[in-house]
């Protein structure tokens, strides 16, 4: 009796030693990073601690300082810049055009349509190499624009996907009594669709930052002067310009890098989880 | 009347397609014409593009860089997505269950795939793999000495691998919302029949998530050959050592904005194009063998 209520107990308790063990050794990198950004210098690869022996935020006050006397706060500056003028281009964009997908009716719709989703899996180095060169003339380059403006004309077919199938999910009737009324495609837009259309503005707006901030290919490309760094790139500067006794102030700024994603993920779980099923399961 | 309504209908409807029809074809269609017919031409940015014909596409049949970083990418894809698939699915019926903490441990092995594409992670891994870094310490506690895991050519690779794998979560979370979908009875009509839990995987849950495995072979196909910062930090933006991290995004990078060979890069663009529709097309063939639609 005793035993199988022990066995039981065991059965119960089995998955979960074995869930957070191995959840463990998936965080583990990610902890190790923040523990050796508490440590000093000289114990990150040195010492068979895991936790700091002295808490220090030394590493942190130095990595701040950032490089070529431009502060780290101003690389974190320039990725917040780029990344909300983003979520308002993809944002606007995605709702003008996934309103007139799932509510519009107009010629050639589908067809457009399917351009659409096949632009979705097309690889962006196709586009690549004309689109540099074209920015360059503009004299784009150093300037925040090549990831902005493209934002404006909904260039990532993903939030129109999204926008279309939600908008689709929208009762039919309320769009109906709008236009008896005499409302226009433009008010029923504007004061009925985009008012209800805030979980997916939420789910589009999250996606356009946690793409945008780990973004590096773009960023690296069309940003080449230290006052334009955005974070990825600083850090990416940081390896090469600081030897291996900064490796402490290297996971500092990594750790801090990290910090507005987190952020996002425990406000905004919900919309996270939304976004990436999206597409699968309704689609 | 009737008439007027339609133009009026399309009238607005394009409208609003206006921003994305000006994206279409000014960052679109634009670029991809443009770069069909660079990959014709030798173009370094200054001087104006020369057209050469088909040379750009015989010397790349004549790079062995070339062929390098396709294999390179080739077992990089094809290694690292069915195994993180695999993980995915695997922890997803675990997780599946709704136990105390659960939305606590879904966020646990969510988290790998939020950060994983970020330059700090990619830069933690370089000195995960170091001589002195994380894996060594550990295997020093078996008295076994560890190399530069990210310095040797057979094992670079390899590092990247892990990492990419290290990001199930997002396919997870896909298969976590599909799981949820499958209804109880299946489960509970194959139990009265005697079904054990691994018949049950096998004969429910698997064919019924099929179509979902299917949409992620798919996508992560797609994204997978497109890797990039990844590779560029932990080879510090070489490839190397001996080109066994030039994946084929880095080594495109590196034709393009290091050497500035605008038209071999654009080539070797459509190439790429070419295999991940070669490769698409493949899987949609053989998915009427395999995926399980009711």
């Amino acid at each position: 009796m005793v035993k199988s209520k022990i066995s039981k107990g065991i059965k119960v308790i089995m998955p979960h030693v074995l869930i957070i063990f191995f959840g463990l050794i998936m965080l583990y990198p990610l902890l190790w990073m923040v523990s050796s950004s508490l440590k000093e210098s000289t114990e990150i690869f040195n010492s068979d601690h895991f936790l700091p022996t002295k808490i220090t935020f030394s590493n942190y006050i130095q990595g701040w300082k950032g490089m070529m006397g431009v502060p780290f706060a101003k690389f974190f500056g320039n990725s917040f810049i780029i990344v909300v003028f983003s979520i308002l281009g993809n944002v606007c964009s995605a709702l003008l055009t996934g309103y007139a997908f799932s509510k519009l009716q107009f010629k050639l719709k589908k067809f457009w349509y399917v351009i659409m989703l096949g632009t979705m899996m097309l690889p962006s180095h196709v586009k690549l190499i004309p689109t540099y060169v074209v920015f360059n003339k503009l004299g784009w380059i150093n300037t925040f624009k090549p990831m902005i403006i493209p934002t404006f004309f909904a260039t990532n077919g993903f939030f129109v996907f999204l926008m279309t199938q939600y908008m689709r999910g929208l009762p039919k009737e309320i769009g109906e009594a709008a236009r008896c009324d005499g409302c226009g495609p433009f008010n029923i837009f504007l004061r009925i669709i985009v008012p209800l259309s805030v979980p997916v503005i939420t789910t589009t707006s999250i996606f356009t930052f946690i793409w945008t901030w780990n973004d590096f290919f773009t960023q690296n490309i069309y940003l080449s002067k230290v006052p334009l760094y955005t974070v990825s790139i600083a850090l990416r500067q940081f390896t090469d310009a600081m030897g291996h006794s900064s490796w402490g102030a290297m996971f500092a700024m990594s750790t801090l890098s990290l910090i507005p994603l987190l952020v996002m993920f425990i406000a905004f779980q919900k919309y996270l989880v939304e976004g990436i099923t999206a597409g699968s399961i309704k689609g | 009347m009737k008439l007027n309504r339609q133009i009026k209908d399309n009238f607005a409807g394009y409208l609003f397609l206006l921003p994305w029809l000006i994206g279409l074809f000014c960052f679109t269609a634009f670029p991809m014409l443009a770069s069909l017919l660079l990959s014709f031409t030798d173009y370094d940015m200054i001087t104006t593009p020369k057209w050469t014909g088909l040379d750009n596409y015989i010397s790349l049949f004549l790079d062995k860089r070339f062929y390098k970083s396709l294999g390179v990418t080739f077992r990089f894809v094809f290694i690292s997505v069915p195994l993180q698939l695999a993980f995915a699915l695997l922890v997803a019926v675990i997780l599946k269950r709704n136990r105390r903490g659960t939305r606590i441990y879904r966020a646990i092995y969510y988290l790998p795939s939020l950060f994983g594409g970020s330059v700090a992670v990619a830069i933690l891994w370089k000195q995960l793999f170091n001589k002195e870094g994380v894996l060594n310490q550990f295997l020093k506690l078996f008295h076994i000495e560890g190399k530069n895991w990210i310095a040797e050519p057979g094992s670079a690779l390899n590092t990247l691998i892990v990492l990419a794998i290290w990001q199930f979560g997002s396919s997870m979370v896909i298969f976590l919302a599909s799981l949820k979908q499958i209804p109880m009875d299946y489960y509970d009509a194959a139990s009265i029949d005697g079904a054990g839990k691994a018949a049950q995987f096998f004969r429910i849950t698997l064919p019924l998530l099929t179509p979902m495995v299917f949409f992620n072979i798919v996508m992560q196909f797609i994204n997978s050959f497109q890797s990039f910062t990844s590779a560029y930090v932990v080879s510090g933006g070489s490839g190397g050592p001996l080109d066994s991290t030039l994946l084929y995004s880095l080594y495109l990078y590196i034709t393009g904005f290091q050497q500035f060979d605008m038209g071999y890069a654009s080539a070797m663009a459509w190439i790429l194009l070419l295999i991940i529709g070669a490769v698409t097309g493949l899987l949609f063939l053989s998915a009427k063998k395999w995926v399980y639609y009711d």
